[in-house]
C-alpha cells in the first residue's frame, strides 16, 4: 500500500507517520509538500501532527488554504482513505471534512502523556482490523485537543457510529470521552492520539498500528474486490 | 548596563589607533561582555579536560561534537537564560530553548532532544512564594511552547528549589542532535569574496544589550529591562532547522553560524576571526521590522531566529532556492575579505572598522583575586538540636511523606507532562527515569543524557561538591546501562569580582576538571553564567552538568519494581556517613530545616567500579528495575521504586542511627531487583565492589526495618499520593 504523508510548513510529526507505515508496518510512504496541487499515486493520505503554519491563528485554520488541502477535499470525495492525526486531525475539522471542533484543553496545558482509548466501533477502515470494546494505549500531545460539536451533530455521530474511540481517562476535556471520529462516508478518519508513536514496543507501545493494519486490510480487501469485479466484467 | 571599564576601553583605542565611534564602543561592549568573553572565567576553565578518542570538536565552537561510532556523530550544548527568565519568564524561557536549538543544528545536527535544568526560590516562601509560582510556570509554558511547536522532544532535567534563588532563578537548557560525519559545519568565513548570506527572522529592536544584561547583578532597575529580552517564533525556527539543513545538502555552503547572544556582531567577528578573514557587510542590505533603526541597533539587536551564512561564491541561488522554498528572507548582505576586518557599513558610508581577531579572541582576560575561602553560610559541627534529635523515636512515615512531598524530591510530571517528550519517536526512556534515553534511528546505538547540579553539597564545599556532581551524572547514566563518553557544563554563580564567590568559581572548576579526567568524561563546550545576584545576595555555587553515554539500543531498564518476590540488592553497599556529613541532605533540610557540615563522602575509585558493575548487571539482563540512590538516601529511593504497585520488605542493619542509615546521601549506591542475585553477587566482586541482599520485592507495601526495628511501614498508595500531588497542590490557586 502507498502512503502519502502531507508536510505543511510547521508539521513535526511527518516524519514519524512516514516511518510509522514504513519502517514498522513495512509499507511505501512519501511526502507531499503542501503546495502540491495533486497527491501523486497514493492510495492513502496521512495529515500529520504538529503546528501547521505555526498555528497561530487557531490551528489548522491557516492549513486548510493550501493547495494540498484542495487535493486532499477531492480524493476523499472519491472515497480515498484520509487519516488525520491530532494536528491533522484539527486541519480536517477546520477544512469542513470532519464535523465539530477542537478547543482548549480543559486545564488550558499542553499534555503529553500515553493515555487508553477504548474501541467503539470496529466498523470502519480504521478500525476493523481491532475488536469492539478493545482497550488501547497511545500517547496523546497538544494543546487544543477537546473535542466539542453541537447537540445535533453529536446525535448524529452517535447514530451514525461514527465514533471511532473514547478516551477512558479523559486527558483534555472532549464531549462524550471523544478521542476520533470518522466521516459519513467512513473514509475520513480525525483522532487527537498519536498512533505513529506506538507503533514499536520499544517506544513505549504498539497499540497504534492496528490503526494502520485496518487500512492497510481494508484497502487489499477493496482492491481484491475491485479485481475480481474487473475479472467477472471481463468474463 | 556593565559598560567597557577604563582599562579596556585603552585596550579599544589600542587596538583601533584611535577613538571608538558609538556603535564600536557598543561592538566591544557586548563582545567583551563577561557572557559573550568569559573574562573572568577563562583562566580557570582551561583546566577543564576537553579531549579524547571520541572528541570531534571541543570548546570553542557552537556546540562539542562526539563520535558515536559507524560514522555517526552527536552534538551537544548547555547553555543558560537566566536573566532573561526572571524579568519575563515565558519569553525568556523560550528564547534560551530556541537559542541552543541553533547552536546545535548550525553545526549541521538535527536536534534529538532537549532537557532542562530549573532552579526557583520556594514555591511556598512567605515572601516571594507568589512571584517564584509565575515564574515557574511562566518558564515551563515558555519551554513547552517553544520545543513542542519545533518538534524536539523534552525528555528529561530537573528542577530543585533553594531561598538563594528567589531573585535569581536559573534556566540551563540542554539540547543534543544527531548526524553523520560528513554533515559537519563550521562557523567559519573562508573564501575571500564568498557571499555573507542574511537567512531567518527580520531584525528589530528587542534584546539589545541582552548579553551585558547578563553579564550584570539585578538591581530595582532590572525591572525596566524587559526590552531587553527577546520574543521567540518556535514555527520560524522550525523552518529555519528544515531550511539550513536542505541548505547545507546542497554543498553551496561553506561556514554558517546563528545569531545568538550579540546578534549580527558575534556572528560576523566570530566566523571572520575563526577564518583568519575579514567580513565586509552592509546594514542597509538587512532585512528589518522596524524604520529608523540606527548601525548601534542593528549591530546589537538580538532578534531571534536568525543565522548567517557563507555561501561558495557562484551558488547563492541554490542557497536561496532553498530558503524561499520554506518562505524565509535570504539576502547577501555582504562578503569575505582578506583584510581580518569587520568592516561595516551603511548605505556604503563605513560605520565601524575593527579587526576580527582582536575583537573576537583579544577580550581582556581577568585573573580575579579568589585566594580565600568560598563564601559558606553554614557551620561545620551539627546544630545541637539535631544530637539530641537522634536520641528521639521519631516517626519515620511521617518524614519520608515529608521528603516525598517536598518540591525538590516530589514527582514534576506537572512539568514534564506539558513538555511534547516523544515527538520524533525516539524517546525510550523520558522524563522521570535516573536518565533519558533517546535511540539514534538507522543505527542500533542510543544516546543516554543526564544533566544535574547539587547547589546544596556545592555550598558546603564547591570542590567535593563538582566531583559528586560528575560522579552522579555518570553514575545515572551507568544505573540505565549506558557508558559515560563526554560533558558540558553550565557554571551559574554570583558576582566574580568578588574573592569569595571567584573562590567558589575556581574550586568547583577544579573539582569538575579533577573527576571528568577521572571519570574520562572531557567537556566539550559549555557556558558560564556570572553575576546572579539580586541585591547583592548571590546564588549559591550551582553548576550544572550534562553528561551523554552510549549504549546499544534495547528495552529500557526502569527504576519501578516490576515483579514480587524478587531479591532487592543494593550494589555498592549500604555506604557510610556522618553527622558532619549529614548536613547537606534532603533530611536535613525537608525535615529539620536547616544546613550544616560538609557534603558526603566520595571515592572515586569504589564509585567507577560500582559503576562498572552495575552496566554489567544492567546490560547482561540481571536487573528487573535499577534506581541510583540519590537526594533523600535508601529510604526516598525504595519508595521510588515502589511507585507502580510493587513495594517491598527491606531489612538492613548497621551502627549508623536510624536518620542516618535511612537518610543519608552516600554515592556509589545502586538499587536492583533481580530474580538472580548470585549473579549479581557474582559480577559484584569480580568488579572487588560490595552486593547487598536487603530484601524482597512484595505487593502493595513498603516496609523498612534497621537493625530488627520497623522504621518504615506504608500502604504504596499513599507514597504514592503524597509524591505525585505534591507539587500540583504546591502551584494550586489556594496559595495564590
Amino acid at each position: 500500500m502507498r502512503f502519502g504523508v502531507v508536510v505543511f510548513p510547521g508539521s513535526n510529526c511527518d516524519h514519524d507517520a512516514w516511518y510509522a507505515v514504513s519502517h514498522n508496518l513495512g509499507h511505501s510512504a512519501e511526502f507531499i509538500w503542501h503546495d502540491s496541487v495533486t497527491l501523486g499515486e497514493i492510495d492513502a493520505v496521512i495529515l500529520p501532527g504538529g503546528f501547521a503554519y505555526g498555528d497561530y491563528l487557531r490551528c489548522g485554520a491557516i492549513a486548510k488554504f493550501s493547495p494540498v488541502m484542495k487535493a486532499v477535499r477531492e480524493f476523499a470525495a472519491r472515497g480515498g482513505l484520509v487519516l488525520g492525526i491530532c494536528n491533522g486531525f484539527q486541519v480536517l475539522v477546520e477544512s469542513g471534512l470532519l464535523p465539530g471542533a477542537l478547543l482548549r484543553n480543559r486545564e488550558l496545558k499542553f499534555v503529553c502523556r500515553p493515555v487508553t482509548v477504548r474501541v467503539e466501533t470496529a466498523k470502519t477502515p480504521f478500525t476493523c482490523q481491532a475488536r469492539l470494546g478493545q482497550r488501547l494505549t497511545i500517547p496523546v500531545a497538544h494543546g487544543e485537543g477537546c473535542y466539542f460539536a453541537d447537540d445535533g451533530t453529536l446525535a448524529a455521530l452517535n447514530r451514525q457510529d461514527r465514533i471511532l474511540l473514547r478516551y477512558v481517562d479523559n486527558p483534555n476535556g472532549s464531549l462524550d470521552d471523544i478521542a476520533g471520529i470518522c466521516s459519513e462516508g467512513r473514509n475520513v478518519m480525525g483522532m487527537m492520539p498519536h498512533p505513529e508513536r506506538a507503533a514499536d514496543q520499544l517506544v513505549g507501545s504498539a497499540d497504534g498500528r492496528v490503526i494502520f493494519e485496518s487500512m492497510i486490510h481494508f484497502f487489499a480487501a477493496k482492491s481484491r474486490g475491485a479485481a475480481s469485479e474487473r475479472a467477472t466484467v471481463h468474463a | 548596563m556593565s559598560d567597557l571599564t577604563a582599562p579596556e576601553l585603552d585596550k579599544v583605542r589600542a587596538i583601533l589607533k584611535r577613538e571608538p565611534n558609538e556603535t564600536e564602543t557598543g561592538i566591544f561592549t557586548v563582545m567583551w561582555s563577561e557572557h559573550c568573553s568569559y573574562k573572568s572565567s577563562r583562566l580557570h576553565l582551561k583546566k577543564l579536560p576537553t579531549r579524547s578518542d571520541r572528541v570531534l570538536v571541543g570548546p570553542g565552537e557552537n556546540a562539542g561534537i562526539i563520535d558515536i561510532g559507524d560514522n555517526w556523530a552527536i552534538a551537544f550544548k548547555i547553555e543558560s537564560h537566566n536573566h532573561p527568565s526572571f524579568i519575563e519568564p515565558f519569553q525568556g524561557a523560550a528564547t534560551g530553548v530556541g537559542g541552543i536549538l541553533r547552536d546545535i543544528f548550525t553545526m549541521g545536527a538535527r536536534p534529538l532532544a532537549v532537557m532542562d535544568a530549573l532552579r526557583f526560590g520556594p514555591l511556598d516562601d512567605p515572601v516571594a512564594g507568589s512571584r517564584n509560582r509565575r515564574i515557574l510556570e511562566g518558564v515551563v509554558g515558555g519551554i513547552a511552547h517553544y520545543g513542542n511547536c519545533f518538534g524536539v522532544p523534552t525528555v528529561g532535567g530537573e528542577c530543585v528549589f533553594e531561598p538563594c534563588y528567589n531573585g535569581n532563578p536559573l534556566v540551563n537548557v540542554f539540547a543534543l542532535g544527531v548526524f553523520r560525519h560528513g554533515e559537519i559545519f563550521f562557523g567559519r568565513a573562508t573564501g575571500v569574496g564568498n557571499p555573507v548570506i542574511y537567512v531567518g527572522a527580520k531584525t528589530g529592536r528587542d534584546g539589545i544589550h541582552g548579553a551585558s544584561m547578563a553579564s550584570s547583578e539585578f538591581t530595582e532597575e532590572s525591572k525596566q529591562k524587559r526590552p531587553n529580552v527577546q520574543v521567540g517564533d518556535p514555527f520560524m525556527e522550525k523552518l529555519l532547522l528544515e531550511a539550513c539543513l536542505e541548505a547545507m545538502h546542497t554543498g553551496a555552503i561553506v561556514g554558517i553560524q546563528d545569531m545568538g547572544a550579540a546578534g549580527l556582531t558575534c556572528s560576523t567577528c566570530e566566523m571572520g576571526s575563526r577564518a583568519g578573514t575579514g567580513v565586509e557587510i552592509d546594514l542597509a542590505l538587512v532585512p528589518q521590522r522596524e524604520t529608523g533603526m540606527t548601525p548601534y541597533e542593528i549591530m546589537l539587536s538580538e532578534s531571534q531566529e536568525r543565522m548567517l551564512l557563507v555561501a561558495a561564491s557562484g551558488r547563492e541561488q541554490e542557497v536561496f532556492a532553498v530558503f524561499k522554498k520554506w518562505g524565509l528572507d535570504a539576502v547577501t548582505i555582504g562578503r569575505v575579505t582578506d583584510d581580518g576586518m569587520l568592516r561595516v557599513k551603511d548605505r556604503g558610508v563605513v560605520v565601524a572598522e575593527i579587526p576580527n581577531r582582536e575583537l573576537a579572541d583579544e577580550a581582556p582576560l581577568y585573573d580575579r583575586p579568589h585566594g580565600v575561602a568560598p563564601y559558606r553560610p553554614a557551620p561545620i559541627e551539627p546544630p545541637a538540636s539535631f544530637t539530641a534529635f537522634t536520641r528521639e523515636k521519631r516517626n519515620f512515615n511521617a518524614d519520608l511523606e515529608t521528603l516525598l512531598s517536598s518540591g525538590d524530591l516530589c514527582s514534576k510530571r506537572w512539568i514534564w507532562q506539558q513538555y511534547d517528550y516523544m515527538v520524533r519517536t525516539n524517546t525510550i526512556s523520558g522524563p522521570g527515569g535516573d536518565a533519558a534515553i533517546v535511540r539514534i534511528k538507522d543505527t542500533d546505538t542510543s544516546v543516554a543524557m543526564s544533566l544535574d547540579g547539587n547547589s546544596r553539597y556545592c555550598v558546603l564545599s564547591p570542590r567535593e561538591g563538582a566531583r559528586l556532581l560528575v560522579a552522579e551524572c555518570c553514575r545515572n547514566l551507568s544505573t540505565v546501562g549506558a557508558t559515560p563518553v563526554a560533558a558540558t557544563n553550565n557554571l551559574n554563580f554570583g558576582n566574580p569580582e568578588r574573592p569569595e564567590i571567584m573562590a567558589q568559581l575556581v574550586e568547583t572548576i577544579e573539582g569538575l576538571a579533577e573527576a571528568c579526567r577521572f571519570f574520562d568524561t572531557p567537556i566539550t563546550g559549555g557556558n558560564v553564567s556570572l553575576y546572579n545576584e539580586t541585591l547583592g545576595e548571590a546564588i549559591w555555587p550551582t553548576p550544572v552538568l550534562g553528561i551523554v553515554g552510549l549504549m546499544k539500543t534495547a528495552p529500557p531498564v526502569t527504576i519501578p519494581f516490576k515483579n514480587e518476590g524478587r531479591t532487592v540488592m543494593l550494589v555498592g553497599g549500604l555506604g557510610s556517613c556522618d553527622e558532619i556529613r549529614f548536613g547537606g541532605t534532603q533530611y536535613a533540610k525537608t525535615v529539620l530545616r536547616t544546613l550544616w557540615g560538609l557534603p558526603p563522602a566520595l571515592d572515586m575509585d569504589y564509585e567507577k567500579r560500582v559503576q562498572t558493575a552495575i552496566r554489567k548487571v544492567v546490560n547482561e539482563g540481571h536487573a528487573e528495575s535499577a534506581h541510583d540512590v540519590g537526594g533523600g538516601g535508601l529510604a526516598v529511593a525504595l519508595a521510588e521504586c515502589s511507585m507502580h504497585g510493587i513495594g517491598a520488605a527491606i531489612e538492613i542493619s548497621s551502627d549508623l542511627h536510624f536518620e542516618l542509615a535511612l537518610f543519608h546521601e552516600g554515592p556509589s549506591r545502586i538499587l536492583v531487583s533481580t530474580p538472580a542475585p548470585e549473579t549479581v553477587e557474582r559480577i559484584a566482586r569480580e568488579n572487588n565492589v560490595e552486593a547487598l541482599r536487603i530484601g524482597v520485592t512484595m505487593k502493595e507495601r513498603l516496609r523498612i526495618d534497621h537493625n530488627a526495628v520497623t522504621c518504615i511501614d506504608s500502604p504504596l498508595d499513599r507514597l504514592r499520593g503524597v509524591f505525585e500531588h505534591a507539587l500540583e497542590d504546591q502551584l494550586a490557586p489556594q496559595h495564590a
